[in-house]
């Protein structure tokens, strides 16, 4: 590592290495149906179940474009910052394999529908601008299941025909933390515009990773490798290190680098060669002739931008802007839409400051140690603004909230409630207060006479006499001030 | 009636309409016909208990309302019928039985017709003689060992000998009006776009199209009529006004210009073709329509680039027939091993032949110099038939080259069998509409076809020239019945 704490580079003998990480991520669109039938799509059915004669390719059959699919798409493009090209050509990839009824994939080669964009990346030492070279929509295929048998390979082709979307960046990542600073942006992007639901333990999101690594300081990209379908932003971590430093061994060996596909072994944590350049499809791209070029009018994508929400980064900004959080605060809270509506519906009610604290302190713990998401709060947004607004003002301590938060926390409780079954209000009661305080200075009369005479650190110990004594009922600021006076 | 079969379908459907006839009676005549005339090898598939019972059901509540009311009718197998087995003329779909309908078939259907079976084809419609079926060739009922055309060879026998009163073929490059052609028949193949090719096996996506074969321009229209529907589940089904073709079907074609093209004076055409075109000029003309020469300067361009384009799509559309889901499957050792032994032995020489084609030209360091340029040049033929139609209603040509020939005569010389289709596969290109009438008979007496060509959506102007020139010529069909024993 070098002195930039932030850059990632590799150290051989004299030489530093750069990595240079391009990504192609395939995002399944968020759509009831198919991109060109009406099969359905939900994950977990049981094999086989969710599948046309256009999916699995019967004599005959055509595919009809999904519009939803093609909207959601335009969508994802107009939050990439991306331009939308308003005329689009479905070509086929032809290839065989027995999870591909058609014999091809339909996907988008020459013409994609969304073209150049960006991703902004918040990175401990500042933002970071990722290029998005394109978008195109395409057909996944199905399913080969290997295992259930030792001679036959069974298929499923419920995900077959399924729409994605192939999300390729610029080679503009450089380490393994900026891939996962982007694949979490990406994700947030698409789950704000509900076009993608990001779940990669489902599948919905993968990615190929293309690494290649340079001598720091270098204008030439060095050559690449692309490690295939890894499905986790921790694997896709461990695989660029793993590759990058397999690289840089190779370059220090004097030896010359292959273009290849490799596989990433979550196992054993090493890439595998998969497949030579040499060794390359041919995919024999060419225009699909049962779908026209697919064209879309400056109304319609005017349409879609009125259906777009208000994105993480506008979202951080007026954060910032409106409720004074800080950068970190801001960045948090709207990582995920979740969280961000869960704030913004707590704060209609409760004090912004609090509402933070509470949400990115007590709340995240609590959930946290739950495995909970954010979704699954027992805490209501109402219950907790309720809570919030029992401490500001003043009818609880902060501490006595975090009581009532961990009851809440079992269920859904009303914290009005719980205070009161409890008596867990706080004494705010001057007069009452100062009857406590009496009894606490009567009670310690010797400790009272040092602190007149000079020992002021003995403060605290009357405000903790106080506070026992009212079983932490006592309101601290009040008993601050009476004790100030009296003693 | 004991001529059922020789009656035209317009006159069964009047004499069923006015309760002359049955569907049962009719039915059945063109059952007993079709089960005595086997050695046509016309059918792959009968399905006359079926049938017979459906025209039962007909009589007993007969919809007389209907276009097609209680009318037998067989089809190519290349479309698929819902419980019937549909091969396309392939061993590798040999057991291949479709739980669904073609649009084009569900059309006839709704209107009351009766399926009997399903007739012969070249194997994925790539043929222009029906000898690459899996199923044998099919005799031409105007001379033994003669070739009907093809693709759609059972169909033009089929209608050609009265074993259906009319039918639909699928045309790619000439599918229809070749056969048509050579039977003395009539055939159109419509604007691409005007019939579905929902249900229909695919050969090469944009040029196939389906199209009634009749025995007169008549029931051709009335069967345009019935099949040609806009369909959500083609993507490049065409939403456009269709008409009433057969009612609005008139012989008054006075003042219409039709162009005669000179590049369709091509190098070795025999003086019989040359005469036919003469003589369908002068009964044009007698017709009062006008005759302007015009040029359409790419159609030596036309059959390179069909037998680039075609076989390209095809390369990519047969890619399913893979042993994996259905049909035909050959043991293998591994996956790659089933696939090859599977294609190997489910698909015939000539499907081979084009796969292989359309996989070279499509293949990277190749796609450029022959795909890409092929699709430039069918833009320089549309561009041609543009700029003639300009000038022109329509277009008149001969519909091939020669007359019928012999079984076995071309089947070792491609070239010679795909050079069949240099008047038909420009029009495929450009996606409009043409119809093969037969206009005469060369020295053999068999018969020679003239073609019209339309401008896209203008069924209704080649068919009406078609029906006022059918009139003039006067064609009478030697068919002799030597099949019948």
């Amino acid at each position: 590592m070098s002195e930039n704490k932030s850059e990632y580079l590799i150290n051989r003998h004299d030489n530093q290495y750069e990595v240079v990480i391009g990504l192609e991520v395939h995002a399944q669109v968020t759509s009831q149906s198919k991109l060109f039938s009406t099969s359905a799509t939900k994950f977990g059915a049981e094999p086989n179940t969710q599948v046309s004669l256009v999916d699995a390719a019967f004599p005959g059959m055509l595919p009809v474009i999904n519009e939803y699919c093609v909207k959601q798409a335009i969508k994802t493009g107009i939050g990439l910052k991306a331009k939308i090209n308003k005329r689009s050509v479905f070509d086929r990839k032809n290839y065989f394999y027995a999870d591909l009824p058609q014999g091809y994939q339909i996907s988008q080669f020459k013409d994609p529908i969304v073209g150049e964009g960006k991703v902004i990346l918040d990175m401990p030492e500042g933002q970071k601008e990722v290029g998005i070279e394109r978008l195109h929509l395409e057909q996944d295929a199905g399913k080969s299941i290997h295992d259930l048998d030792p001679k036959n390979t069974f298929v499923d082709l419920n995900r077959s025909g399924v729409a994605l979307m192939e999300i390729v960046s610029k080679p503009d990542l450089r380490s393994p933390d900026e891939v996962n600073a982007y694949i979490k942006k990406l994700r947030s992007i698409m789950r704000y515009l509900g076009t993608c639901d990001g779940n990669m333990q489902e599948g919905s999101l993968r990615a190929d990773v293309n690494v290649s690594v340079r001598k720091k300081g270098s204008k030439e990209f060095g050559t690449r490798c692309e490690i295939k379908n890894v499905n986790s932003i921790k694997f896709m971590q461990m695989a660029i290190e793993y590759e990058a430093n397999r690289q840089v061994d190779l370059i220090e060996e004097g030896r010359t680098i292959d273009q290849e596909t490799r596989l990433f072994d979550t196992k054993k944590n090493e890439t595998r060669s998969m497949r030579s350049k040499e060794d390359a499809h041919d995919y024999r791209y060419f225009p699909d002739p049962d779908l026209l070029p697919l064209e879309v009018s400056d109304d319609f994508i005017e349409n879609l931008k009125l259906e777009i929400p208000e994105l993480p980064d506008e979202k951080k900004k007026r954060f910032i802007e409106k409720f004074k959080l800080t950068p970190y605060e801001a960045n948090i809270l709207v990582s995920d839409i979740e969280t961000s509506n869960y704030f913004e519906n707590v704060i209609k009610k409760s004090d912004v400051k609090l509402a933070t604290n509470w949400i990115i302190g007590e709340l995240f713990a609590a959930l946290n140690e739950k495995n909970l998401e954010i979704t699954e709060s027992p805490i209501s947004t109402g219950n907790l603004s309720k809570l919030i607004n029992l401490i500001k003002d003043g009818t609880i301590s902060g501490k006595i909230a975090k009581t009532v938060f961990e009851q809440m926390m079992e269920g859904d409780k009303d914290p009005q409630k719980i205070v009161e079954e409890k008596g867990l209000k706080q004494e705010s009661d001057p007069k009452a207060l100062e009857m406590l305080i009496d009894k606490v200075i009567d009670d310690n009369r010797d400790k009272a006479t040092e602190y007149k005479s000079g020992k002021v650190k003995l403060f605290g110990f009357f405000v903790g006499q106080v506070m026992k004594i009212s079983g932490g009922k006592a309101n601290p600021q009040l008993v601050n001030e009476i004790l100030k006076k009296k003693l | 009636m004991s001529d059922i079969t020789k009656q035209s379908l317009s006159e069964l459907v009047e004499n069923i309409k006015s309760k002359k006839l049955s569907s049962s009676e009719v039915t059945k005549a063109f059952v007993e016909r079709s089960e005595k005339s086997k050695e046509l090898n016309a059918y792959i598939t009968e399905d006359y208990a079926n049938a017979l019972n459906k025209a039962k059901n007909f009589d007993k509540k007969p919809n007389l309302d209907l276009k097609l009311p209680g009318i037998p009718m067989a089809v190519k197998d290349l479309f698929c019928t819902r419980d019937l087995r549909t091969t396309a003329g392939s061993k590798i779909l040999n057991n291949f039985v479709p739980t669904y309908e073609s649009t084009v078939t569900q059309n006839i259907w709704n209107e009351g017709a009766i399926l009997i079976g399903k007739l012969n084809c070249d194997e994925f419609a790539m043929g222009s003689s029906n000898e690459t079926s899996f199923f044998g060739n099919v005799q031409n009922p105007i001379d033994q060992n003669l070739v009907p055309g093809g693709s759609s060879g059972g169909s033009s026998s089929a209608v050609a000998a009265q074993l259906t009163p009319i039918t639909i073929g699928t045309d790619t490059g000439g599918s229809i009006r070749q056969p048509a052609s050579f039977t003395g028949t009539v055939g159109l193949k419509p604007t691409y776009g005007s019939c579905s090719r929902y249900g229909i096996v695919a050969f090469a996506s944009s040029l196939d199209q389906a199209g009634p074969m009749a025995q007169n321009v008549k029931d051709c229209a009335l069967l345009q009529e019935v099949i040609s529907t806009y369909d959500e589940k083609d993507s490049t089904s065409i939403d456009f006004k269709r008409n009433e073709y057969s009612k609005e079907l008139t012989k008054d074609i006075k003042g219409k210009k039709i162009g005669i093209p000179k590049e369709y004076r091509v190098d070795g055409m025999s003086k019989e073709i040359e005469e036919l075109w003469k003589k369908g000029i002068e009964y044009a003309k007698d017709c009062g329509a006008e005759i302007i020469d015009i040029s359409l300067p790419h159609t030596n361009y036309a059959l390179p680039t069909y037998y680039i384009v075609a076989p390209a799509e095809a390369s990519s559309n047969l890619a399913r027939y893979d042993g994996v889901k259905y049909g035909f499957r050959a043991e293998g050792e591994n996956l790659i091993d089933m696939y090859e032994k599977t294609r190997s032995e489910g698909f015939g020489a000539e499907v081979q032949r084009r796969i292989m084609i359309g996989t070279y030209v499509l293949s990277s360091g190749y796609y450029d110099a022959y795909y890409l340029k092929a699709q430039k040049v069918r833009k320089l033929i549309k561009n041609d038939f543009d700029e003639a139609y300009k000038k022109v209603d329509v277009i008149l040509t001969p519909s091939t080259p020669s007359s019928a020939f012999k079984i076995g005569e071309k089947t070792n010389d491609p070239v010679s069998m795909y050079l069949n289709d240099i008047f038909t596969v420009p029009v495929n290109l450009a996606g409009l509409p043409g119809i093969s009438i037969p206009a005469g008979h060369d020295a053999k007496g068999y018969p020679l076809g003239l073609q019209i060509i339309g401008k896209a959506f203008d069924e209704q102007n080649i068919l009406n020239i078609a029906y006022a020139m059918e009139e003039k010529i006067n064609f009478k069909n030697n068919i002799t019945d030597w099949w019948l024993k």
